[in-house]
């Protein structure tokens, strides 16, 4: 990935993010933070798949950093998590995969519809998995803050 | 009757509409839960009692007044509602406001309905549709159609969605115009790939929120209300790829 790309994939994904998030219609002062969410999790996504971690580790990891930095963007702001987190998901989408699987199945080439279809639903259940995990770190977070405080 | 039921009643009240509020607008139920616990418990109830479903909230509070039903019968998406109802709660726990009066702002912003300007809603579907074309497929000279047919295939599906509403056919209905104008803006010489221009353009139709809460309600133990929305994601995404696929027969 070359410099250009990557700054025209970090805005593409900032720009993405919160123009979902005003479709939701979520308060003014959260969308900033939504776009970087967004733009964050999306190249934790792609720099794994880069260096080799596969597109399944990628989404679920992306999905795991969406949900911690949600957590804490709910933190700073005073504001309910789900307002960072639906936005932010977006560009893990598989919009591309879900797409091809639509098309090939219309055109009746249902072996290679196959193929996209399992992708859809190992990415589908990675981001379900990686919400998972944020959601445990943040229990722990939450009790180690606890017993700080 | 007695001030303390009054109290009682107004606290139900209180809690059921904030509840019925979350829900409708796209929250997941255990922040209702969590919400409605505290309404109770800052209004001074001892105990509360809680059965929440997207379909509907029954409560009941340690006091004299019986338990109460409170349907959900429509479901939208407007997240900003969900941020109000928690700021005037925190406010309510901090005692800044009275009961009365959360009560009060409640009944107004159950009425109320604060969108953005139409303009720049349509300038967000073209936002989502636009770079994540870019993004996804990275085939800029399509940018700017893609845009275009985002923003029109966004517009059918608000259109049909707000004077006709059957949700998923206003999105079956978005899908296939979308699927139509990017195959005409192809043949127009207007865009190079079918294919871009209609994973692009589908994005803003995506149903984001009852995908993330669908999750979310199901790791936290509600195992009615999350597979039922996990349904709802499923068959607008079913109604979007049948949009599509119709299109695709006719290529």
């Amino acid at each position: 990935m070359s410099i250009t790309e990557f700054f025209i994939e970090a805005a593409g994904n900032y720009v993405a993010t919160i123009g979902f998030g005003i479709l939701l219609n979520i308060p003014r002062r959260a969308l900033n933070y939504a776009g970087w969410i967004g733009v964050l999790g999306y190249f934790v996504y792609k720099f794994l798949v880069i260096w080799g971690g596969g597109y399944v580790i990628g989404n679920m990891l992306g999905a795991v950093v969406i949900g911690v930095a949600s957590l804490q963007a709910a933190r700073i702001k005073k504001m309910p998590m789900i307002l960072f987190n639906i936005p932010a998901l977006v560009p893990l989408v598989p919009g591309g995969q879900a797409y091809q699987m639509i098309k090939y199945f219309a055109l009746g080439q249902n072996s290679t519809a196959f193929v996209f279809l399992i992708q859809v639903v190992m990415i589908s259940g990675a981001i379900a998995f990686g919400f998972l995990l944020s959601e445990l770190v943040n229990r722990v977070q939450q009790r180690v803050w606890r017993h700080r405080g | 009757m007695s001030s303390q039921k009054k109290r009682d009643q107004l606290i139900l009240h209180t809690a059921l509409t904030a509840g019925r509020i979350m829900i409708e607008n796209g929250s997941e139920v255990e922040r209702v839960e969590d919400t409605m616990e505290r309404i109770a418990h800052n209004a001074g109830a001892k105990t509360s009692q809680l059965f929440v479903m997207i379909t509907g909230i029954l409560m009941a509070i340690n006091g004299e007044v019986g338990a109460q039903i409170e349907p959900v019968k429509r479901r939208t998406f407007d997240l900003e509602k969900i941020s109000v109802v928690n700021d005037l709660s925190r406010q309510f726990a901090a005692h800044k406001i009275t009961l009365q009066q959360f009560a009060n702002q409640l009944d107004h912003l159950d009425k109320s309905t604060k969108y953005f300007p139409f303009w720049l809603q349509l300038l967000a579907a073209a936002m989502v549709s636009g770079p994540l074309e870019v993004v996804f497929r990275h085939n800029l000279p399509d940018f700017w159609i893609t845009c275009v047919v985002g923003t029109v295939g966004w517009l059918v599906f608000y259109l049909l969605s707000k004077f006709i509403q059957i949700r998923f056919l206003s999105e079956f209905a978005a899908a296939a115009t979308i699927g139509v104008l990017a195959i005409w803006s192809v043949h127009l010489g207007l865009g190079n790939s079918v294919d871009d221009i209609i994973i692009g353009s589908v994005m803003p139709l995506v149903p984001g929120v009852p995908i993330t809460n669908s999750v979310r309600d199901i790791l936290a133990g509600n195992l009615v209300s999350g597979p039922a929305r996990g349904v709802e994601a499923l068959v607008s995404a079913a109604a979007i790829g049948f949009g599509i696929a119709m299109v695709l027969q006719f290529l």
